[in-house]
Order: structure tokens, then sequence, then C-alpha cells
């Protein structure tokens, strides 16, 4: 046949081959994230009680409340900072910049530079500013920063896309209506793209809520107080993963897991919900 | 509102878009532009609002003046020129927002914040735009989800909630369907009681149609310019007609 004179019996037989490992690969990606979530659910659940999740913090009874009391404290000084530079920056670069030259080629390779650096770096520069240099010693303030800036590049980068993916035809027909260029972002531009600057900033608080590398050099990791103020060293959920299972209680180090793993699997539900609604609301 | 334009020269960079342009356009009248694909009629309709503004490397010699104004001037305020000068564009261009906020939002952008005023600017925009009846019960609905015709129909009543002297519209109908086109057509003999149109069209029957007065570009020239009848009967240069009958373009 004519077919098999082109093809040839070896080739065939490697295309199949490589058809049964393609699936043998998935079958290994999934099995590898079932066990995880298996594991951490099998060790961890038992232990997810009142006292664990909202109780105080004894020498007997440990307790994750401290550390919900943290990562919240870390998002919002995190969201508070990045969020409107992130915004700002994207819009310059599109709107004024027109997203072209050198300059913005320039900012944009830096910012993608940012965004690969290991998060450790990160945490040693705020080590060495907050903590050393600043005299803040390790505190909400300091690991909150530093966070905005790690996740600052994200937040650029995924607004810049959402401006770009804003059609001319909306900036023209506000120009053209005599609205000025500023009036022109600000109504149509930006409410445009909200849909996806919503989904990246909420898939950001995501990156914030399962960073441990930088709070290590930068918080302090107290599990058992409750920080007082932004100047307060404290702790975050993913920090009492590190604590717990290093001092002796990998169980409760497996229930924060699953605490950890549900806020990230509800914040990416938000951001799909959150996304859609507000198109959904321009009516696309 | 009378447009009057002299020695236009336009270049986007090296290259000369349009080449010492004459022209008067009268007031309350439909003047259609026809010309070749290239031939520099959006480019001309798009000085008079000062779109081209926005371009990089455009840069424009001669002088310009509607009702009198030079709209070049310093003094001249780029936005209330747009606003004195409505502008339709080729592709339906709804704002994803409701009906009323996209009617609302040139009176917005020049500060009428009063809701009773707001409400009856949108409702006699509407009304103008012939459209009203078809939306008066889905204001507050996306303006996205209506058909093409609608919004195009949608975006000159936007343009007219900005009280313009002059409405400029740059092939407003090619991406509609022929019952949309006829409505807008019928839309601009009423409009044109009350304000100046000038109207970029590739479809010459449009502008027999429509038009008092039609101008012939090409290569960046204006060839022709006289009233439609007249263009379009008896051309009195060569491209003029070999264009009009349909022998190049």
């Amino acid at each position: 046949m004519n077919s098999k004179r082109e093809t040839g019996r070896g080739s065939r037989t490697l295309f199949s081959g490589l058809k049964y490992l393609c699936i043998l690969c998935t079958v290994v990606s999934v099995a590898a994230l079932v066990a995880v979530v298996f594991y951490i659910l099998k060790n961890g659940i038992g232990k997810l009680s009142w006292q664990l999740l909202f109780g105080e913090y004894t020498g007997s009874a440990v307790s994750i409340f401290p550390a919900f009391i943290g990562t919240l404290r870390l998002i919002v000084i995190a969201v508070l900072i990045a969020v409107p530079v992130g915004i700002f920056s994207a819009v310059y670069l599109v709107e004024y910049m027109n997203n072209k030259g050198k300059l913005v080629k320039v900012i944009r390779i830096a910012a993608e530079t940012l965004a690969g650096i290991p998060s450790i770096v990160y945490g040693l520069f705020g080590y060495l500013i907050f903590v050393r240099t600043f005299q803040w010693g390790y505190s909400l303030l300091g690991g909150g920063i530093t966070l905005a800036i790690m996740i600052l590049p994200v937040i650029i980068r995924s607004t810049e896309e959402s401006l770009l993916a804003v059609p001319d035809g909306f900036r023209e027909g506000s120009l053209a209506l005599g609205a000025g260029k500023v009036r022109t972002i600000f109504r149509i531009v930006l409410p445009s793209a909200a849909s996806g600057i919503v989904t990246a900033v909420i898939l950001a608080v995501g990156r914030i809520i399962s960073e441990s590398a930088v709070l290590i050099l930068t918080l302090g990791m107290v599990v058992n107080l409750i920080p007082s103020s932004v100047l307060s060293p404290g702790t975050s959920l993913a920090l009492d993963i590190y604590y717990f299972a290093s001092h002796g209680y990998p169980d409760e180090a497996a229930a924060t897991s699953v605490v950890l793993l549900l806020m990230v699997i509800l914040l990416n539900l938000l951001a799909t919900g959150l996304g859609k609604l507000i198109k959904r609301r321009q009516g696309e | 509102m009378n447009i009057s334009v002299r020695n236009c020269n336009l270049w986007y960079g090296d290259f000369q878009a349009l080449k010492n342009i004459n022209m008067d356009i009268s007031n309350r009248e439909v003047t259609a532009f026809i010309g070749p694909s290239g031939c520099g009629k959006s480019t001309f309709l798009k000085i008079l609002n000062r779109m081209n503004d926005l371009v990089d490397g455009c840069r424009i010699t001669g002088s310009f003046h509607i009702g009198g104004v030079d709209i070049f001037d310093k003094s001249t305020d780029v936005n209330l020129l747009r606003k004195k000068v409505g502008m339709v564009f080729q592709k339906p261009n709804p704002f994803p927002m409701s009906i009323y906020d996209n009617i609302a939002f040139a009176p917005r952008t020049f500060g009428v914040r009063k809701k009773a005023e707001l409400d009856r600017i949108v409702e006699d925009s509407l009304r103008r735009a012939s459209i009203w009846d078809e939306v008066k019960d889905r204001l507050k609905k996306s303006a996205l989800g209506m058909s093409g015709g609608q919004q195009q129909r949608l975006c000159i009543a936007r343009a007219l909630a900005a009280n313009p002297d002059i409405l400029l519209m740059d092939e407003p109908t090619s991406a509609l369907d022929p019952i949309s086109t006829g409505k807008i057509e019928a839309l601009m003999s009423e409009l044109k009681q009350e304000l100046t149109i000038v109207i970029v069209t590739h479809n010459m029957q449009q502008a027999t149609r429509i038009a008092d007065k039609t101008a012939f570009f090409y290569l960046g020239e204006l060839i022709e310019y006289d009233t439609t009848e007249k263009l379009f009967s008896c051309p009195t240069d060569r491209r003029t007609e070999n264009y009009i009958t349909g022998r190049f373009g």
C-alpha cells in the first residue's frame, strides 16, 4: 500500500510509541498531583480543629491564627503598594509611550528579568534594606513591601496585556467625542481592561499567600504572637508550614497546607469568576 | 458651519498623502468623498477633527477653518473642536457599557451631571438617531448586545449627544447589511436639516443617493469637486470619469 511505503514500518512504530509516551507522562503528572493532595489531606485533615484555626497559641497547643492575621496584613500592604504602582506603570508604558521605543523595551526586559528572579533574592534584598539598613527588624511592613516588589512585574505585565487587548476603536471613539487622553484612559480603557487586571491582581494575591522564601528573611517567623502593629514581626501560613514541619508538628504542617491549598483554590475560582462577571456586566 | 481648507498638504513620514487640497464645504449639506483605497479621502476627513494628531510622524501644512476658526491655532482646544465636529467610524465602536452610559459619555465629559438633564439628552439623541423605539426599554443593558446596524446608529446618537455642528462619517455603512445601510442613509437625510455631514464612502450609489456635493480624490489629490449630479453625469476630468464608470478603483 502506498501509505505503508511512504511512512514505513519503523517510523509508524515510533509514532505510536510517542503516543503511549504522552499518555504515560500525563498519568505520571496527574498521579504526582493527586499524591500530594492525598498525602496532605490524609495527614492534615485530622488536625484541623477550632484550636488550630482560631485558638490561642499556647505551649501545649499550636494555632495558625497569628498566621491568618499576618497573611491578611501582608496581602493588604503588598496589594496597596503593588496594584496602583503596577497599574499606573503599565498605563504609562502602553498609553503614553505607545508600547514602543527603546525605553519601553529596556523596562520590559527589566520587568521580565525581575519576574524570573528567585524569590529568596527578593528576600535577601528586603532583609538588607528593611531589617538591617532601616533598622525595622523583622516586620510585616518590610515583608509586605518586599512582596509588593516581587509581584510588581507580574502586575505590570498582565495589566499591559489587558490594556493592549482593548480595541483602538474605543480609544478613538472616546477621543473623537472630545474626551481628553486622561479621561479616555480612566473612563474607557481601564474599565474595558478591568476583568484582566482584576484576575491578575487576585492571582498575585495567590502568590503572596504561597510565598515563603521572601518572608523567612524579612518577617521573623514569630508563630505564637498576634502582631500588634505593621512594624511587629509576624508569621504567615506558608511560614507556619515550614515552622511546624521543622519543629516536630508534621501533621499540623499538613493541616496548615490544607488551609493554604483551599485558599489558593478559592482565590483562583474568585479570579475567573470575577473576571467573567465583569465581562458579562460589560456585555461581552 | 462652513469648512474652509486652503493649501492642505499632509505627510506620513516621507510619504505625501495629501497634495495641495483646497475645499469649501457648505453648511447643512451632505458632502461625499469618493475615490479608490489609499487616495487620501479618509486622511482628509480626519484632519477636520484633528484625529491625525494621534498618528506618529504625521505632518500637516495649510490653513483649516471651521466656522471661521483656525482649528490648528494654539488657542483652539482640540477637545472642544472634537465636540463640535463629531465622528462616526467604519466599524461600530460602542463602549463596553450600557446604552445609556454610551450616550451620556460626551455630555458627562463636558460637565452635565444632573440626571434629568442627562435623561433628556439621552432620549433626544436616540430619537434623532431614530433608534429610541428600539432601545427605550433596555437603556441599562450593554450596548454590545445590539446588532451591528443598531450599534452604528447608537454611535451616531452618541456623537449627536455632544451636540455637534458637523458630523464626519468614515465609511459608516461598509460593515453593515443593506437594510441597516438604508436606515442610516435615511437618517443622514434628516440630520442634514440641522448639521453639516461629510461622509467617506466606497459606494458610489450611496454618494448619488445621499450627497449634495461629491469630491473625487485620487492619489492624494482632489481631482474634482462639484454637485453630485454634475460630477456623476458630466465629470470634467478624465480620471473622474474613469473611476465612476468603473474602469479602475
